[in-house]
């Protein structure tokens, strides 16, 4: 058969044989029996609990789950008056803008690095996609505790006492933020293994023999090769890891919520609305929060299912 | 490196192609300095990605006095082996329920997911009916939203259906991943077509060829889809964290969170604790890496 496309619809393509067999009510029965419990699962877990939201999000919800106390857009108009909900979003822009560019080039180059050697090569690979193993908790806890701890102990601290600086209090200072050094190190340590994966696996698919022409037409240095062969070559592949850099900084919950818990200054959209569900109990403005992130993806989404094909990684 | 393009252009083309092939890998001087460069980026970086690793055993294995003294220094003073005893006989640090409740999370959403969202896209592949494309759409449309934005909604029907503080408040909904079925969809579609009509000449129905014949000859897919899932299942944290909310039913990664947020414990338990919580998943990596790195490298989802 043709190779898969997205948009194929399951054709029918049952031999005519089976057909004649008149097994048309056991096609249906057999596809309710393959595709209905999850079916079942994907309406009451995840359509259900959206349309819910929605109604909830146009009443007054404080302490209960029920819609009723209706209060039109307020929910909406509270969010987006000037508060902690914009501040959120700044908080978001702020991390995606350090955090996709430097995954970006750094699980780029060591894909580069890494692709360049043979020796010793899958021990490396393996050496930067451990920290995939570890989750943000416990890099929280060791970043929290051991590298970015703020008393003389702390490994950083340690470090630059050896040049005469002294104690920096890394998650206790807005002025300067030094909690984004630590918030943004431990996301590169744990996700740069899983990307490079991504880029290694495109660079392997580009064609030797598109090398070998360069070095036939003169490319000498490596800068000439990567730009002129390997980075163009990679667009899909660079495209993907840009927007699931971003969809995943958009989800980012765990690190803030262990280094920096609700404090003020850095707070992103997920953690305010644990926040603002959990300990406010104010269920009104948390469903209309999430209505706004849902439209927010959503969006992000869609313009890029232009210009990739709607899900895929490659 | 200086033979003139030209030269090598008047040869036969497979000839070429050797000399470029063999030219690429000449050793010169030049050469020689930027692989010696490239290992010692390579090693430099390797220490820096082992660094959290290596101080999460330093500290699990040191005594609280040895972590906070003044002067760090890269090896603990005495290694304390005592420490792991302690851990697990301590009754105000109740990890072992936190690994229980963790493993019992992992497998049974890992095992739900491979059932359903298998099956699911098995049907969606291979079966025609004829409301199959209008379905397979509105499972598509829910891949636009991440899960995790719309946790409040989800928390809600729960609460609803009383699963908070229940196993399988924390399991069923996370099973039901469009994604995952997409991605078996996908994985069916290429499936050889002829092995099904082998098993359909022997007079098997679509159940029994997708259990006898498609389930056993895709072990390598599956295996990848389980190693990921189990992954993102044990590291999950801010599902269990809405849902687990009686000490009793959290995951590892609640409860130290909790430890870590309240520093209710001493600091090398809970570098200690850290380490065991870790311990499982390099277990999968060491074993089941191949899986992994190809399921990661197909698919791009996360672990």
């Amino acid at each position: 058969m043709s190779a898969p496309t997205l948009m194929a619809p399951a054709a029918d393509t049952t031999p005519p044989a089976r057909q004649a067999r008149g097994r048309i009510g056991g096609v249906t029965a057999a596809f309710w029996l393959f595709v209905g419990p999850f079916l079942v699962g994907l309406v009451i877990f995840v359509y259900l609990p959206i349309v819910w939201s929605v109604v909830l999000s146009f009443s007054r919800a404080q302490n209960t789950v029920t819609p009723g106390d209706w209060v039109g857009l307020q929910n909406y108009i509270d969010l987006l008056q000037p508060g902690p909900f914009l501040d959120s979003l700044i908080t978001f822009t702020i991390f995606a803008a350090l955090i996709v560019p430097l995954t970006f080039v750094l699980s780029l180059g060591l894909a580069l690095l890494l692709n360049g050697v043979r020796v010793m090569r899958a021990f490396f690979r393996s050496v930067y996609f451990l920290p995939t193993a570890c989750s943000y908790v416990v890099a929280s806890l060791v970043w929290k505790l051991s590298i970015f701890n703020g008393v003389r102990f702390g490994l950083a601290n340690t470090f630059l006492s050896w040049f005469g600086v002294d104690n920096i209090a890394w998650l206790a200072t807005t002025s300067p933020p030094w909690y984004w050094l630590v918030i943004v190190t431990v996301r590169l340590w744990l996700q740069i293994g899983f990307y490079m994966i991504l880029f290694l696996a495109g660079l392997q698919r580009i064609s030797p023999e598109l090398y070998e022409a360069a070095a036939v037409d003169g490319a000498r240095h490596a800068w000439q090769t990567f730009r002129y062969i390997t980075f163009p070559q990679l667009r899909a592949t660079s495209v993907a890891v840009l927007l699931l850099l971003l969809i995943n900084a958009y989800q980012a919950f765990d690190e803030f919520f262990n280094l920096l818990g609700n404090s003020s200054f850095a707070r992103p959209p997920l953690v305010y609305l644990y926040y603002t569900a959990q300990f406010n109990q104010d269920f009104g403005h948390g469903t209309a929060g999430a209505v706004i992130l849902a439209l927010l993806i959503m969006v992000v989404t869609l313009a890029q299912g232009r210009i990739l094909g709607f899900g895929k990684a490659e | 490196m200086s033979a003139p393009t030209s030269a090598l252009a008047e040869q036969q083309p497979g000839v070429q192609e050797a000399e470029v092939r063999r030219r690429r890998r000449r050793v010169t001087p030049g050469s020689v300095v930027v692989a010696v460069l490239r290992y010692i980026a390579l090693v430099i970086s390797a220490v820096l990605f082992l660094l959290p690793f290596y101080l999460i055993v330093r500290n699990a294995i040191s005594l609280d006095t040895d972590i906070t003294a003044p002067g760090w220094t890269l090896f603990p003073k005495k290694i304390h082996w005592e420490n792991v005893p302690e851990l697990f006989t301590d009754p105000s640090v109740n990890i072992l329920q936190g690994l229980l409740n963790s493993a019992i999370i992992a497998v049974l959403q890992t095992v739900g997911i491979l059932l359903l969202c298998s099956m699911a896209g098995y049907g969606l592949a291979r079966i025609p009916y004829r409301w199959a494309t209008p379905i397979f759409y509105a499972i598509l449309v829910t891949l636009m939203i991440p899960p995790a934005v719309t946790f409040i909604p989800s928390f809600i029907i729960v609460s609803q259906l009383r699963w908070v503080d229940t196993y399988q408040g924390i399991i069923v909904p996370v099973i039901f991943s469009g994604f995952t079925t997409f991605l078996f969809r996908q994985y069916f579609l290429n499936f050889p077509r002829s092995l099904e009509e082998a098993a359909r000449v022997d007079g098997l129905g679509y159940f029994g060829a997708y259990w006898r014949v498609v389930v056993p000859n895709s072990g390598a897919f599956f295996a990848a889809i389980a190693v990921i899932t189990f992954i993102a299942s044990w590291n999950a944290f801010l599902w269990p964290l809405l849902i687990g909310q009686d000490s009793s039913m959290w995951t590892v990664q609640v409860a130290l969170s909790t430890f870590l947020t309240a520093q209710t414990i001493n600091l090398h338990e809970l570098f200690l604790a850290a380490a065991v919580s870790i311990l499982p998943l390099v277990l999968v990596f060491v074993f089941l890496q191949r899986y992994l790195v190809q399921g990661v490298a197909e698919t791009g989802i996360k672990g």
